[in-house]
């Protein structure tokens, strides 16, 4: 339930700020300093996501060939900038993950 | 007739962008699921939020077991950026009733502003029926999103969590950032709060991740500002 009230909460501040000045009559010019921060909401935000959920992958930071999840990062990244593909950046790291599994498996059994 | 003609224009420029987000739409289906959140609430966050970033960053959060005040933040900041869209589309749909406003607001998702903006600055839409065209937009985009999530639900139920599906949460960010990369102040964002997250990444109630997004956010600002004196003196 306390999910529940969350994700309505999560809908309410979205559609509040979908609304807010589309209820103003008028024309409304953001101060610029505002629209040039929000441009960089995106970059900071998702790389605040991405620099822990590759660098800690149980919660300790390990930059070690040892972190299953680095190498796919590193590669997703690269196919990223070369492709400018989401879609190919997730397979390529998904790909490169569950081989980095599969040799560790072979090898260690 | 106008509107039939404007809405219809709505659905037809919207289609291709909708048949885009089928793909994010599963994703989000998929990932969602992975990050333990039960099926029918994913499918809901869909339905209730209709916003394709927030809903990924929510799900990543509540996945890390997050207090509802982070992610409600977080959520803020994401999406602060409809104020935009919403000050951008107030002087086209200004006749209308409060409760008409308020559909369209509902529906005022970034890919259907994109397409309706251009739209009513190309001088080709019929003035009285401008809400028509966002109406076709946005409701074309609502049912891409909703079904497509459905599908990711389905699937995301049927795949082993051997398979660490919860890790293509971070790649569509990676995919998303990375080509985005194109100037030093972005470099110096990303860079900024990717290096801020994981020194912060012990602090409680993950908020390292919002002391990391301001830091970055802050050091763009700077890194620009100095960019532009730079060109000035210069000059």
């Amino acid at each position: 339930m306390d999910l529940w009230l969350l994700v309505a909460g999560m809908g309410v501040i979205t559609f509040a700020l979908r609304l807010s000045l589309i209820m103003t009559s008028g024309r409304i010019e953001l101060p610029p300093l505002l629209l040039q921060a929000l441009k960089y909401v995106p970059p900071a935000v998702l790389s605040a996501i991405i620099f822990p959920e590759v660098m800690r992958p149980d919660g300790v930071f390990d930059p070690s060939l040892g972190n299953p999840r680095l190498i796919p990062g590193v590669i997703a990244a690269v196919v990223a900038w070369r492709t400018k593909n989401v879609l190919l950046t997730i397979a390529a790291g998904m790909i490169v993950l569950w081989l980095y599994h599969w040799i560790v498996a072979l090898t260690s059994g | 007739m106008q509107a039939r003609r404007e809405l219809r224009a709505g659905i037809k420029s919207e289609l291709p962008v909708a048949a885009g987000v089928i793909p994010f739409g599963m994703i989000f289906g998929v990932v969602a699921v992975a990050a333990g959140i039960p099926p029918l609430l994913a499918q809901a966050m869909s339905f209730i939020v209709f916003a394709g970033s927030a809903q990924f960053i929510g799900a990543q959060l509540i996945g890390l077991a997050t207090p509802a005040g982070v992610v409600l933040l977080t959520t803020f900041i994401v999406n602060l950026r409809h104020l935009l869209y919403s000050a951008s589309m107030a002087p086209y749909l200004r006749t209308l009733s409060p409760a008409c406003r308020g559909l369209l607001a509902y529906l005022l998702t970034d890919e259907a502003y994109a397409v309706a903006i251009l739209h009513f600055d190309s001088g080709r839409d019929h003035p009285a029926a401008r809400q028509w065209f966002l109406l076709g937009a946005g409701m074309t985009l609502w049912i891409a999103w909703q079904a497509s999530t459905a599908m990711g639900v389905f699937l995301g139920a049927q795949v082993p969590a051997a398979w660490a599906l919860d890790f293509t949460l971070a790649l569509t960010f990676i995919g998303l950032v990375v080509p985005a990369l194109k100037h030093r102040a972005e470099i110096s964002v990303a860079a900024t709060a990717g290096v801020v997250a994981l020194i912060a990444a012990g602090l409680p109630y993950q908020l390292g991740l919002l002391l990391a997004a301001v830091t970055g956010i802050t050091v763009g600002l700077v890194v620009q500002q100095i960019g532009r004196t730079r060109s000035w003196s210069v000059r």
